[in-house]
């Protein structure tokens, strides 16, 4: 009882400090008359963004799916070369500098030539997501792989198991936690990624809607397109913790008693 | 039947050099030195994980050359997998030796209710404390039933209480089920309260400077460090693991 009164306070703090920021905000742009393409009062926002609803949704699908895209490509790529340079020294020598390096490369510089090799259709938008991202997990999954306790595989040696039974019972659940961090990580990347590539050159997306109306002086709708974006980057967030917890679950902290 | 290892090994940065040992079936052998002295380089000669660079292990006529599973191991850290139910780790040792871990279920739950964790069976191992860990990967060691049960220094992570609990715990299941143990410590009074045999080692490189017979009764107990006796077997390993030690200053 008490602990659901604590936890029920602890979020309404920082609901009623937004509620307040944005009342704080709606009085302030009505009481100064700011131009509206200045700074739009909440109200504004709200106003423009429902009657945008439909569109909306489409843009926001299109940003969605070009991060989730990006995000399942950077897994798909991460993981097997997080695994390459934990077990091979010789692919760790190889491998690794390259992507240091092409980590080191600012991703917005190269997206315009990307999109000019790639096109300018959404998968483009799915390869910079995908570039972003997956460092990171790569990164992450690489630590977790190498930190096994040695003992455990030495006792996996003893038992004479193979190596992929090692890797399968042992080392990758061992590596989760470090995954998951990656993960989280990579997954707001994504969406800065789907983003920066619409930016350089698009018809569809959140990216190109906010570029679109701030030339036609539309802040509104660029505020609106902004705080989905925000959304999207949340709720994407919320759904890697939630599988992790599902994923693993002796992760969670222990019950207090 | 009898049981033979011999253990050479030299050149190189010598972890251990010149080592022989005779080890009889069903003996509980502790390994006592200082740090350094290779102790846990021999459990790895013998469980075959790292090589020998000359001279032979052998484990009751078979020449160890890589690992083999006649041998169940405790490290000092429990070293169990989180995710896993403490059943569940005991029968890790089955799954990942390719046998089918519902024909050892119950010799696990059994194992699990000889060592004092009956009801434990479905906790998760951050649910118990340093010592019931232990127990579990003790418990995991003896699963496939080995014949050979190698432990590194398997209490010295634990406080000194728990320590000396889980020590008379450990021969209570040695009592039960037989086995030959190889048991590594830091601990004299430990290596003397467990052994039959006490093998004392010197550091660097690693030598076997005696090896003890204990001549004390069985079962032993707390009693027993008050005896004369084990009073003389560690003043005698004390004293041969600090003449070591002041040879080796002297040469400096």
């Amino acid at each position: 009882m008490r602990a659901s009164v604590r936890s029920l306070s602890r979020s309404a703090v920082p609901a009623a400090t937004l509620a307040g920021a944005i009342v704080v905000w709606e009085l302030a742009s009505r009481g100064l008359r700011i131009p509206k393409f200045i700074m739009p009062a909440p109200s504004e926002i709200a106003a423009e963004a429902w009657e945008w609803r439909y569109r909306f949704l489409g843009h926001t699908w299109v940003t969605l799916y070009e991060t989730l895209g990006g995000f399942a490509l950077s897994i798909v790529v991460a993981v097997p070369l997080a695994t390459l340079i934990v077990y091979s020294p010789w692919m760790r020598r190889a491998i690794y500098p390259l992507i240091v390096l092409l980590q080191a490369v600012p991703k917005i510089a190269v997206a315009p030539v990307l999109l000019l090799v790639i096109g300018y259709g959404e998968f483009s938008k799915v390869i910079v997501a995908f570039l972003v991202a997956f460092f990171p997990i790569v990164v992450d999954t690489a630590t977790g792989l190498a930190a096994t306790p040695p003992e455990l595989l030495e006792l996996s040696r003893s038992y004479r198991a193979s190596a992929l039974k090692t890797f399968v019972k042992v080392r990758f659940p061992m590596a989760l936690p470090f995954f998951f961090s990656g993960l989280k990580v990579a997954i707001t990347l994504a969406v800065i990624g789907a983003v920066v590539g619409e930016f350089i050159g698009s018809d569809k997306g959140l990216g190109y809607v906010i570029l679109s109306a701030t030339s036609y002086w539309k802040t509104g709708l660029a505020f609106a397109s902004m705080i989905l974006l925000s959304v999207i980057a949340i709720v994407l967030f919320g759904a890697v913790c939630l599988v992790e917890r599902l994923v693993c679950p002796w992760l969670a902290p222990a019950a207090e008693e | 039947m009898e049981k033979t290892y011999r253990t050479r090994r030299g050149d190189l940065v010598p972890a251990v050099e010149g080592i022989t040992l005779d080890i009889a079936e069903n003996e509980f052998v502790t390994l006592v030195g200082p740090s350094g002295c290779g102790k846990s380089t021999l459990l790895k000669l013998v469980a075959g994980l790292t090589p020998v660079s000359g001279g032979t292990v052998r484990v009751r006529d078979t020449v160890v050359r890589e690992p083999f599973p006649d041998v169940g191991i405790v490290f000092q850290h429990p070293v169990l997998l989180p995710w896993r139910t403490v059943l569940d780790n005991v029968l890790f040792a089955a799954e990942m030796l390719g046998l089918d871990p519902d024909d050892h279920r119950k010799r696990a739950l059994e194992l699990l209710e000889l060592s004092g964790l009956a009801g434990f069976e479905t906790r998760l191992p951050r649910e118990l404390s340093g010592g019931m860990q232990q127990r579990v990967a003790i418990c995991r060691a003896l699963l496939p039933d080995p014949t050979l049960l190698l432990m590194d220094e398997p209490f010295g992570a634990l406080d000194a209480m728990t320590r000396e609990e889980l020590g008379f715990e450990l021969l209570r299941i040695w009592d039960a089920r037989r086995k030959t143990i190889l048991f590594v410590t830091h601990s004299i009074p430990e290596a003397i309260l467990l052994a039959d045999k006490v093998v004392v080692m010197t550091s660097r490189p690693g030598r076997v400077a005696r090896v003890i017979t204990i001549d004390l009764p069985r079962p032993r107990t707390v009693e027993l460090e008050f005896d004369a006796k084990f009073k003389a077997y560690s003043d005698e390993v004390r004293g041969l693991i600090f003449a070591s030690r002041r040879a080796r200053a002297d040469a400096r």
